[in-house]
Parts: structure tokens; C-alpha cells; sequence
């Protein structure tokens, strides 16, 4: 029961696994880039957001 | 629907804003909702004590098989479903509701969407988990691990979420507050991500109101079950209390989250990475070796996400550790953020093959989801509650010494509770492995559960001290209501969020881009949780075109299915496993270790997680039915010392047959493939082979009637695993 049985009737198999890990990559490069747009003043208002009552 | 809506005075009552920035702004007052709030903390900690009772009565029936009372629904097949759905669905889940409805609305600035929909709410969820434990304790599942519930109920389970997801949502697009804080963020992620878990994992062909089998068979079932599994854990157990932590936390400590960048890489890595995991609970089972390797990987590369939550939370009291000596809610918060650190370290630990061949099957596990239950929910819940209450009631905790000692049993009692199953965990483990050196397995199973029965012991007073702390905490939370009054429309005002921006040109599209975010969000969250579910559903459900069929394997007979059913019924699932997996000790001691192809018709499949007992993959033909007939009337007379429970009622309640039918027919629908029109006929070939095992239980001088139940389930018990000896006897090669 190797990998390659369970995989090889799907057509173009290869990019499957490159498919994954490229989306995961873009999420996080993205997720960190979003992040560290953000200016250090929205950052300190929305950190503050559970205080203000 | 709302108060907002049906009080227009408190609408139009309003302030102008003296902000420079938004000259005449005017404010809105609006009321916050703490009755449903009150409610979903009642229920919390009722349910906390019901579902923590129900465990503490298995754990002890483990160690006393007399606690199981002779009686159905007190014996631990069927108590333990009762504790692990009640801990999970009712306590956390209620502690859940009962979080995001106070911090929603908080952050949100807006009182719940609907008051009719809080309340529906709130009493479905309540009759939902009393009918889950009443079907449960009366035997009606469908056997697959905190996914129990029958059909009917799983189906009340998802109106219920879809419930509570639009009153969440419709809350935070009234919202008058533009960000939305990363707590919301995770409960998005739950909602989305819980609702398409339980819809997969569900999917069933009902043969009664409350019977029903899997849509998935064997392998397909096995991994579709452990995603939902493990994500269960990820996002009900564990999303949705990062959310609250983000927001306890900080109010707690009166000073805001370390660092927020961190919390949102947190956020979309932890549900990206999550929900791949699944298959680390299968490692060297019959699943395919590509699946297991994934479930590895994605689980050592869960420590970075969650680690850097926990930094997050506890570095978040930086400052204020002079406070933590004194303040209950903040101990309660660090040894929850703690726990929550030693499990997510510790589970990627036992993803790992090396580590899982030892720990697998054994209480380890059992210690490990207990690190995180006891401290982590169970503690993240204490704190929100202890912080929460006298707000809420406008007075002060009524005793934080009661707390502060609360706090004291309940760390004692996880202590108690985890380290007498790690030391059961290793020791069994290792005596199962044990070869004399004449290359005989060294100890019985039954010796192995005898040495470690202290154990059990130990782990239920661990449990008992952690429930003492928890009813500390109700009484001093009853007399702390009864000291305050509850404000059950807390007023607030903000001013509202500016919907119109046409004329700014520009930034009109970035507004708008903003006031649609909660739906981006939710499209994103669930695109993220969906890419590890299908790029592990896809192969697998091309699996069963590819699984090496083995020509000998043959459905079930009909009285082996009414067995069958039994077994599900009685959770034999939760002690024995059904998965020899290939290690020289497994197949010394229980026989061929099992294959892919001999459980295409195992609806549902019944791997099993733990070996309380022994594995019964290749029970069948091992002992005569005679055996079984006394084992299941009394274990000890068969083995000595034996911790399981008797089964009385199964001598003298009847099959029924006319069950058959619909049985039959929905395995058909299926794919098994019984012959055409088989589902009338089933009913006369019961009785034959029920004649047959009558006839040989009478040769042991043991007279039954074939309708009664045992009788099934011998047809079952001796059929297990032995399609692979029948191959081997018509001298056809294994695939």
C-alpha cells in the first residue's frame, strides 16, 4: 500500500501537493503581510478594543 | 426582536459627540443582553457537573467493574458517549455561548441581533443535550467516537448552529465599533469550520427514528471520523476558547493583548494547519502511509501557532504577575494558557510515529485530552465565569478565598488525574511489547490491566478532587447571585457606525470593503479549513476504487449485523479496538494484523482509540461460542481478575427482527452487495445460523433461545477477522 497506488488514477497527481503547499504559503506570507501594513496606531486602537466598556 | 428594536426611546435617546473629528456625531444608547449570557453560564455549570459526574462514574467503573451496576445504562460503554458528549457539547459548549455572547456584544458594541433567536438559542441547545444523554444512556448511537448522536438529533444539532451563527453574524453587521477584534475572528473560524465537520462527518442512511448507518465504510469512514475528530478538538475545544482568551484575558489582567500581529498569524495558521491533523490518530493503521505522513507533519507544524498563542496570552500579564498570586481568575487564566501549551506541545509529540507506536491504545491519550479538557477548558472556563458573574450582577465574588482554594483542588486534581495514566500508559505499553527470551509475548493482556488498576484507582480520585473544586465554585457563585441582582439589559452608548460614504470618493470602496469583512472572513475561514478537507477527502474517496480487494471478504450476515448493532449499542468500541496494527507483539498476541480491504463493509467502522481490553480485530474462532455465552454473562468466570462489565440483558432481551428489512435495505443502498430482493429472506437465514449457535451452545450444556441477543452477538463475535483465514484456506494470495 504505497502512496503512489492511491494516487496514480488521478490525473496530473504532481501538482496536487505543490498546489498546497504554494496556497498555504501565500496565506501566510499574506496573513504577515496584512498584519505588518497595519499601522502601530490602528494596531494600539484595536488592541485596546476589549478595555474600552 | 431586539430590545433595541422594541424600545425606540432608547434609540432616540442620544448625546451629540463632542470628538473633534465627528462633529455631531450623536451617541446610541442600546442595552446589552446579560440574561441569555446568565442562562448559558447556569447551564455551564450545571452540565459541567453532570458531564464531569458521568466521567468520574466511568473512570471508577474502570476500576470497580461493580460500579457498572449490571445495568445498561450505567455501564461504561454507554457512560462514557454520556461524559465525553456532555463535557463537550454541553459544558464547553455552553461555556462557549455563553463567552461569545458577553464579548460579542462587548466588542461588537451592539446588543445581540435577535432576542428571539438567543432564546431559541439557548433552549434548543439545553433540549438537544438532554435528549443526546437520554438516547445515549438508553443505547442509540452511532458509534462513532463525540460524534454519537443519532441522526435526528444531528440534524437538530446543525438547525441549532445555523441558529446561532446568524445571530452572531447579524450582531456583528449591526455592529458600531469598524474593526473587528480577533476574538471575533475565531469565533467565525468555529462557526464555519464546527458546521462543516459535524454535516461530513454525519452523513448517514437512517433504518429507524433512531438507528442509522454511517455513509462511509472502513477506511473512508475511519479517516472522514478522525478529521472530524481531532477538528472537533481543534475548533470546539480549542478556536473558540482562544477567541475568549483573547478577550478574558485582557479584561482580566485590565491590560491588552501582548501582541495583537500575533493573535491574527495565529488566527489563519492555526485554522490553516489544524484542520490536516486529523489522520495522526490513525498512525499505522490501515489507512494509507501517505494520510498518516500529512497528519505528522501538519501536527509538528501546529506547535508554532499555538505556542505563540500561549506566549500571547501569558506574556499579556506582563506586569502583572504581582496580581497573579492574589487574583483567582488570573491563576485560573495561567495554568489554562499553561495546560493549553503542554497539550499542543505534547499532541504533535504523539503524532509522531516512534512516540505513537508506544502511547497509542494505551491512557496516555486519556491523560493527554485530559491536560486539556481539565486544564485548559475546564480552567479558561472557571476564570471567565469568576470574572464574569459579580459583573454581571452588579456585586462582588462572594468568597475569594472559596476561589483561591478552588483553584488549589482543581490543579490537584489534574495532577492526580494525569500522572497516575502516564504511569499506567508507559508500564502497559511496555509489558504489551515484553518477549521472554525465548521469543514468547512475556505477560498476558489481563496482567497488564491488573498492574495498572491502582492506577485507575488514583486517576478517579484525581477527578473527584477536581469536582469538589467545581462545586466550591457553584455555591460560591449561587451565594454571589443571591448577593447581587442581575443587570438584565445593561445599558450602553456608542455612536453608530457611518454606513454612507458616497461622497468620499476613494475611500468609499475601502469602507465598504470593511463593512462587508465579517463575510470575507467567514468565505476566507472557511476556505482555509476546506483546503486540508479535501485534499485529504479526495484521494481517500478514491481509495475505495483502490483498496486491494480481498476476494474472501463477504457482507454480514443478517444475524451478524443484528450482532453488530449490539456492539455499537453497547459502545464496545470505547475499551476495544479493531485494529491490529503490523508490530510483532500485535500479531504474537492477537493474530494477522489487519488490512484495508477487510472492512469495506463496516458501516460504520469500529477501529476504537483505547485498549481498556483487547483488541478483537481476530476475536472470531478463537474460543468457542460457549466462551462468549459465559464471558458476556460474567467476565470473571472466563477471566480472572477481568474489569469488564456483565451483560445481563442481553440473555433475555429478544432480536428484533423486524428490523431486518430496513437493515438490509439501507447496507444495500449503500453498495453492500446482498443479492437482489435479499431483504425478505434475511429474517430465514437469522434463523438458521441462530439454530446453529443454539446447537452449539447445547453441546456445552447451555440452552438458549435463538432470538435472544447473545445469540447475535456470538454470530458477530466469531465472525470477526476471519474472512482473512478463510482466504488463506482456499490458498488464494493476499493483495
Amino acid at each position: 500500500m504505497k502512496f503512489i497506488n492511491y494516487l496514480k488514477d488521478i490525473h496530473n497527481v504532481q501538482i496536487y501537493p505543490m498546489i498546497t503547499l504554494l496556497l498555504f504559503v501565500t496565506i501566510f506570507i499574506l496573513a504577515t503581510i496584512l498584519v505588518f501594513s497595519k499601522s502601530k496606531k490602528t494596531i494600539q486602537e484595536i488592541k485596546q478594543l476589549p478595555l474600552e466598556d | 426582536m431586539s430590545l433595541e428594536k422594541n424600545q425606540p426611546s432608547a434609540t432616540t435617546e442620544s448625546s451629540t459627540l463632542s470628538h473633534s473629528a465627528n462633529p455631531g456625531i450623536q451617541l446610541e444608547t442600546f442595552y446589552y443582553d446579560n440574561k441569555t449570557v446568565k442562562l448559558f453560564a447556569y447551564a455551564t455549570l450545571f452540565w459541567g457537573l453532570v458531564g464531569m459526574t458521568a466521567g468520574l462514574w466511568a473512570a471508577f467503573s474502570i476500576a470497580y467493574p461493580q460500579v457498572n451496576l449490571g445495568w445498561a445504562p450505567t455501564t461504561f460503554g454507554r457512560m462514557r458517549p454520556v461524559h465525553t458528549n456532555a463535557v463537550i457539547f454541553a459544558f464547553v459548549g455552553n461555556a462557549i455561548f455563553c463567552g461569545v455572547y458577553y464579548s460579542l456584544q462587548r466588542l461588537c458594541k451592539a446588543r445581540m441581533w435577535s432576542d428571539r433567536l438567543s432564546k431559541i438559542h439557548f433552549w434548543g441547545w439545553q433540549a438537544l443535550i438532554l435528549l443526546g444523554a437520554i438516547t445515549l444512556w438508553a443505547g442509540f448511537t452511532q458509534g462513532k467516537e463525540y460524534a454519537e448522536l443519532e441522526w435526528p438529533l444531528d440534524i437538530a444539532l446543525t438547525l441549532l448552529w445555523v441558529v446561532f451563527g446568524a445571530n452572531m453574524l447579524g450582531t456583528i453587521l449591526k455592529r458600531r465599533v469598524q474593526h473587528l477584534y480577533v476574538a471575533i475572528w475565531f469565533y467565525i473560524g468555529t462557526w464555519v469550520a464546527v458546521a462543516m465537520l459535524h454535516i461530513v462527518n454525519s452523513i448517514a442512511i437512517p433504518t429507524s427514528f433512531l438507528n442509522s448507518y454511517s455513509w462511509y465504510a472502513g477506511v473512508q469512514d475511519a479517516l472522514v471520523q478522525w478529521w472530524y475528530g481531532h477538528n472537533a478538538v481543534a475548533f470546539f475545544l480549542t478556536t473558540p476558547f482562544l477567541g475568549l482568551m483573547y478577550y478574558f484575558v485582557p479584561k482580566a489582567a485590565n491590560r491588552p493583548i501582548y501582541s495583537y500581529r500575533w493573535s491574527i498569524i495565529h488566527f489563519w495558521s492555526l485554522i490553516f494547519i489544524y484542520i490536516w491533523a486529523g489522520p495522526h490518530h490513525l498512525l499505522y493503521t490501515a489507512l494509507p502511509e501517505w494520510a498518516q505522513g500529512l497528519g505528522t507533519v501538519f501536527s509538528i507544524m501546529l506547535i508554532a501557532p499555538s505556542w505563540g498563542g500561549m506566549l500571547n496570552g501569558l506574556l499579556t500579564l506582563r506586569g502583572a504577575w504581582d496580581r497573579v498570586r492574589e487574583d483567582a481568575t488570573l491563576k485560573f487564566m495561567v495554568v489554562a494558557l499553561t495546560c493549553y501549551g503542554m497539550a499542543t506541545f505534547e499532541g504533535p509529540m504523539l503524532s509522531l510515529k516512534s512516540v505513537n507506536a508506544i502511547s497509542h491504545y494505551t491512557d496516555w491519550t486519556i491523560a493527554h485530552v485530559h491536560v486539556g479538557a481539565l486544564g485548559w477548558n475546564g480552567f479558561l472556563a472557571f476564570a471567565m465565569l469568576y470574572w464574569m458573574m459579580p459583573k454581571i450582577f452588579n456585586t462582588k465574588l462572594y468568597s475569594k478565598k472559596w476561589a483561591n482554594t478552588h483553584f488549589w483542588l482543581g490543579t490537584l486534581g489534574i495532577i492526580f488525574y494525569v500522572i497516575p495514566l502516564y504511569t499506567a500508559a508507559l508500564t502497559q505499553s511496555l509489558m504489551w511489547k515484553k518477549f521472554t527470551p525465548e521469543g514468547i509475548l512475556q505477560y498476558q493482556f489481563m496482567e497488564t490491566v491488573t498492574t495498572i488498576q491502582p492506577m485507575y484507582v488514583l486517576r478517579g480520585i484525581g477527578g473527584l478532587l477536581y469536582i469538589s473544586g467545581l462545586i466550591l465554585m457553584i455555591v460560591n457563585l449561587v451565594k454571589t447571585v443571591r448577593s447581587g441582582k442581575l443587570v438584565a439589559n445593561e445599558e450602553s452608548q456608542a455612536a453608530p457606525l457611518p454606513k454612507n460614504y458616497e461622497s468620499h470618493g476613494k475611500k468609499e470602496h475601502w469602507h465598504r470593503w470593511i463593512e462587508r469583512r465579517p463575510v470575507q472572513l467567514t468565505v476566507l475561514s472557511l476556505i482555509a479549513v476546506g483546503i486540508g478537507g479535501i485534499a485529504e477527502m479526495v484521494p481517500t474517496f478514491l481509495v475505495k476504487s483502490n483498496i486491494p480487494t480481498i476476494s474472501s471478504v463477504k457482507p454480514y450476515t443478517p444475524l451478524e449485523l443484528h450482532g453488530r448493532n449490539i456492539y455499537i449499542r453497547e459502545g464496545c468500541y470505547t475499551c476495544h479496538s479493531q485494529m491490529i496494527r503490523p508490530f510483532r507483539d500485535e500479531v504474537a498476541r492477537y493474530g494477522e494484523y489487519s488490512k484495508a480491504g477487510e472492512f469495506v463493509y463496516d458501516h460504520p467502522f469500529q477501529w476504537g482509540s483505547k485498549r481498556t481490553g483487547p483488541d478483537l480485530a481476530r476475536i472470531g474462532g478463537k474460543y468457542p461460542d460457549s466462551w462468549h455465552y459465559n464471558h458476556m454473562l460474567d467476565p470473571t468466570s472466563m477471566t480472572s481478575g477481568s474489569l469488564m462489565p456483565s451483560y445481563p440483558w442481553l440473555f433475555t432481551d429478544r432480536i428484533d427482527k423486524t428490523k431486518t428489512y430496513s437493515m438490509i435495505k439501507a447496507m444495500k443502498k449503500l453498495g453492500v452487495p446482498y443479492p437482489a430482493g435479499y431483504e425478505n429472506e434475511a429474517n430465514k437465514d437469522i434463523d438458521k445460523q441462530a439454530e446453529k449457535i443454539k446447537q452449539s451452545l447445547a453441546k456445552d450444556k447451555i440452552k438458549v433461545s435463538k432470538n435472544d441477543e447473545i445469540v447475535a452477538l456470538i454470530a458477530y463475535l466469531q465472525r470477526m477477522g476471519t474472512d482473512i483465514k478463510n482466504e488463506k484456506k482456499e490458498g488464494s494470495a493476499l493483495k
